[in-house]
């Protein structure tokens, strides 16, 4: 029975089940729930980075007609608790982030009000009528100006900046860069930018003053971490608490796995008003208050030998918290991402986390990877350019084989264990990416074309990538009244097919055909625990956990009919939906009869014997710790020297998650990361001025990529199964997104190395490569020259 | 902010007909959403630039946020809801599907029927010019490959599920 299934439906490539209803305008998003006479919420944010409230006044709002009510931060001073971080630390100075703060602000976008009225429009005509005075306070606009001795405070009595100074080390990094033959180092700075789901945030809430409970439904990718805080503030049992993420969630990217004061706000002000109240926020919003990664700036030094061989890593990371501290995921995976593929005996990463006066970070897709990828991959190409080798004969020089898993790299990863790489292949996909990438023909274009005067270059990345982390997550499979098998999971989904994954799984853990089968997901209502959706983890947690219940289920369905049927339990099996005795349709009993007998029995009358009463299964599953995906990708670009602007002439994506349980959306989800990835290599940049206002609010400001920027990609996959959970697994959702930066970064020095241009810089922009080219004493000579010829 | 008059609205959505009084500053995107309960229609930015929200009016692809209601008085008007016919779907919405060219689905309607009112135009030949159709709608998910690809199914005529 543990055996792979006759048709087995982990590895098929199928069609999502979801789509139906998205492509005919069926979904089920936050704002498309009718929630009949729900009022409409909007928020007034603050318009300083730095600003104490003086004064309030809200009689002129009030006094609109269609405005119900509006409440400052000092009218809810019972729910003016903390909002945790995620990701703590002993040593963390943590300031409390407040759900709507009743004096002093910290980041232009920052809620210090909301008014509800009878629609949005009226909503929004109340924001312009309320009167604030601020006491505007100095503020602080980059990581640079936080940790500027004497410079102003974040917050107004502090004694700095620091949020929290952190080291991770192995070996004697000191010692070893002493001694190394060879030593480079370079200063690098790495932007994010936001998550840019296509649906922003949404909140609604309704109470129900007859039970007692309050039903919220939430664009979050945590309902249950969501409904544990709300429990903790309201003071409310969470049984209480209903949170519903909605079947359909416009896409996550790790800004909805946050928790925010709207989320506290909202419903509260629902129970209070005893009205449905509904916040959607708008883009302009989603810019200035929907949590960022934004920048990292890193000071790296690598020691090596004459052959390129890894010594020693120092890397000193300035990272940007933002306002508050929403956790210390980001940066601290980035400090155990760092050594990435490479066998490196000396490791030294300090952290320096700090304050400033913009909206807080937190995780969007890639999370602290792709900075880490950045700085080290970027130094590979240095120390092959140093040493007159060939980048791709540094990197094969220095990694980990395929036969040295479970690999240590000797620091810890954020889940709190070692970091210990469970299993992968990191020279069969750089060698795929090499080869497609048609490196060696390439090498020799290269040459010719630079004797014309065209800048061809080639960027190698290669990344480890750790997903699938826990604690836990779960699943819980019952055979409804109907005779359908229902899988609830607490995991919520933002688009990867959740409906469909874990229809498959559960099939051949049921060893049904998933026709029978349907799937849930998103409501504490349905399911008591779970974590949620982020860090690339459901597929690893929740797969195993849903294969679990099915075979459970599966040897309860068949031990039910085997009773019914009066025969032993081996000599059943499906048909269908029904139990067949010896392959006999004549000789079974159906899923409905099933239920009908075991779960709806009769009322008063003793159940047949043998039959144990409710057709329901439940199974969590925790990972020893994270397990490790890993992929190479290779760029081929041309530069225009004269405009900086990078055209990508082929790319190549090599990716390892282990088994794959649906190759269509795998590839979606390498793909779409890809895309972001892209941006961030290229486009995406969260421009904050000195003052720290934000300058990018819009997408005319902001460049999202669309099908005219997203080259096509090929793209190939290895297997190397995790041996730490039963199916092999490992997160696919970030991967894509990781190496990008690094890709293209690499491909464009490699182009203008003759001009001498460093490419330090992220995204890689045609400003930045013009600037780049002119601060190479050589190229100005060069362009000149040019300029005279021409 | 002024009181101000409702408007009477008369045209059709996806050849049914509406009349309906709304206040001249209601978009068109709010009108089909809240009016006449269109949910499909989704609002990604706007300011014009995501293209989530795109309708066709009167043939021609249009961001309902840009637009207002009373815009629309006399217009024929097609929506994401219009577009499968008993349930069944149309050739692009199966192109969608059997590419994946969709994962959240949030700003799928705005490209069927931006890609619509444009294969109507008969203009698509290549992947660039796919590209080209596709490049006014954002989509954070898929990475376009899926989406190119079935504009070019679509567009080559091919249309096996």
């Amino acid at each position: 029975m543990d055996g792979p299934m006759p048709e087995a439906m982990i590895g098929a490539r199928l069609p999502r089940r979801e789509d139906q209803r998205l492509l005919t305008g069926q979904g089920r998003y936050l704002d498309d729930l009718d929630l009949p006479d729900a009022l409409a919420a909007a928020f007034l944010r603050s318009p300083h980075a730095h600003a104490r409230i003086t004064a309030f006044d809200a009689s002129e709002a009030l006094a609109l007609p269609g405005v119900v009510a509006v409440f400052s931060g000092a009218d809810l001073m019972e729910i003016q608790k903390p909002l945790a971080p995620k990701v703590q630390h002993p040593q963390l100075r943590d300031y409390p982030r407040l759900p709507m703060p009743p004096e002093e602000l910290h980041y232009v976008g920052e809620a210090l009000a909301v008014v509800i009225a009878e629609s949005r429009y009226i909503a929004e005509d109340a924001l312009e009528l309320i009167d604030v005075d601020y006491e505007v306070l100095p503020a602080v606009g980059s990581t640079a100006a936080a940790l500027r001795p004497g410079g102003p405070l974040v917050h107004t009595g502090d004694e700095s900046n620091v949020a929290v100074l952190l080291t991770q080390s192995a070996g004697n990094a000191a010692e070893a860069l002493s001694t190394a033959p060879h030593t480079l180092s370079e200063e690098f700075f790495v932007m994010r930018g936001g998550g840019h789901s296509m649906e922003p945030r949404a909140v609604a809430a309704r109470f129900e003053p007859a039970t007692g409970q309050l039903t919220i439904w939430d664009t979050t990718q945590s309902p249950h971490y969501a409904r544990q805080q709300l429990s903790m503030i309201y003071e409310m049992a969470e049984d209480d608490l209903r949170v519903i993420a909605p079947p359909d969630v416009g896409g996550g990217f790790g800004p909805k796995a946050q928790f925010y004061g709207e989320e506290v706000v909202i419903p509260w002000v629902a129970k209070r008003l005893r009205r449905a109240v509904k916040w959607v926020e708008d883009r302009q919003e989603n810019f200035v208050s929907a949590m960022m990664e934004r920048s990292q700036t890193h000071q790296v030094e690598v020691g090596f030998d004459a052959d390129g061989r890894l010594l020693a890593v120092k890397d000193v990371i300035e990272h940007d918290q933002g306002a508050y501290c929403a956790g210390l995921q980001v940066p601290s995976i980035t400090t155990s991402t760092v050594p990435g593929p490479y066998k490196v005996p000396n490791i030294d990463i300090e952290l320096r986390a700090c304050y400033t006066n913009m909206v807080p970070t937190s995780s969007v897709r890639g999370a602290g990877r792709p900075q880490a990828v950045f700085v080290m991959e970027r130094m590979m190409d240095r120390i092959a350019a140093h040493l007159g080798l060939d980048p791709a004969e540094v990197r094969r020089r220095n990694l980990i084989q395929a036969d040295e898993f479970p690999y240590q790299v000797g620091i810890m990863f954020r889940d709190g264990s070692p970091l210990t790489y469970d299993s992968g292949n990191f020279p069969a996909l750089l060698e795929g990416a090499v080869e497609r990438i048609g490196y060696d023909e390439a090498r020799r274009e290269q040459v010719r074309l630079r004797e014309q005067g065209r800048y061809l270059g080639i960027g190698l990345a290669v990344y480890v990538e750790g997903c699938g982390l826990g604690p836990y997550e779960g699943a819980k499979i019952r055979l409804t009244n109907r005779g359908r098998l229902l899988v609830t999971l607490a995991a919520a989904g933002q688009g990867q097919g959740y409906e469909t994954i874990y229809a498959q799984i559960a099939a051949d853990g049921l060893g049904l055909d998933m026709a029978y089968i349907d799937v849930t997901t998103g409501d504490t209502a349905r399911i008591p625990f779970g974590q949620g959706t982020f860090a690339s983890r459901i597929t690893a947690t929740c797969g195993p956990a849903v294969f679990e219940a099915a075979k459970q289920m599966r040897a309860r369905l068949l031990d039910t009919a085997a009773v019914l049927l009066g025969c032993d339990v081996s000599e059943v099996d499906f048909d269908g939906n029904h139990a067949c005795l010896g392959g006999d349709r004549e000789k079974s009993v159906s899923l409905q009869q099933l239920a009908q007998v075991a779960n709806i029995g009769k009322h008063g009358i003793t159940l047949p014997r043998g039959i144990t009463a409710g057709l329901e299964t439940a199974s969590y599953f925790s990972p020893e710790r994270a397990a490790y995906a890993s992929g190479a990708h290779a760029a081929l670009v041309e530069v225009d020297p004269e405009t900086g602007g990078i055209t990508i002439l082929k790319y190549v994506i090599g990716h390892d998650c282990g088994t794959v349980i649906n190759p269509l959306l795998v590839d979606g989800q390498v793909l779409g990361g890809f895309a972001h990835g892209l941006g961030n290599a290229m486009y995406e940049e969260a421009v904050y001025d000195d003052e720290a206002t934000p300058q990018a609010t819009s997408y005319l400001d902001y460049a999202l990529v669309s099908s005219a920027e997203v080259p096509p990609v090929e793209l190939f996959h290895i297997h190397s199964s995790s041996p730490l959970n039963p199916l092999g697994v490992k997160g696919a959702g970030e991967g894509g997104t990781v190496p990008p930066p690094a890709a293209i970064a690499n491909a464009v020095e490699d182009a203008l190395r003759p001009l001498g241009a460093r490419v330090t810089r992220a995204p890689v922009t045609p400003a930045r490569i013009v600037d780049a080219l002119l601060a190479a004493a050589s190229v100005a000579d060069s362009v000149a020259e040019k300029k005279k010829v021409s | 902010m002024l009181e101000q008059a409702t408007r009477r609205v008369r045209g059709t959505v996806n050849g049914d007909p509406f009349d309906e009084a709304v206040d001249p500053r209601l978009t068109l995107a709010d009108f089909l959403r809240e009016k006449l309960r269109l949910t499909g229609t989704h609002l990604g930015c706007e300011h014009g630039v995501c293209g989530a929200c795109t309708v066709i009016v009167d043939g021609a692809a249009t961001r309902a946020c840009l637009m207002l209601a009373v815009q629309v008085d006399g217009a024929a008007v097609e929506t994401v809801e219009g577009l499968a016919t008993d349930g069944e779907l149309a050739p692009l919405q199966q192109a969608f599907k059997r590419n994946h060219a969709l994962q959240c689905g949030f700003c799928t309607p705005g490209f069927l029927m931006s890609v619509t009112a444009a294969l109507r135009e008969d203009t698509v030949r290549d992947e660039a010019q796919a590209r080209e159709v596709l490049s006014g709608n954002i989509c954070r998910c898929t990475g376009y490959t899926g989406l190119v690809q079935s504009v070019l199914d679509v567009a080559n005529g091919r249309s096996d599920a």
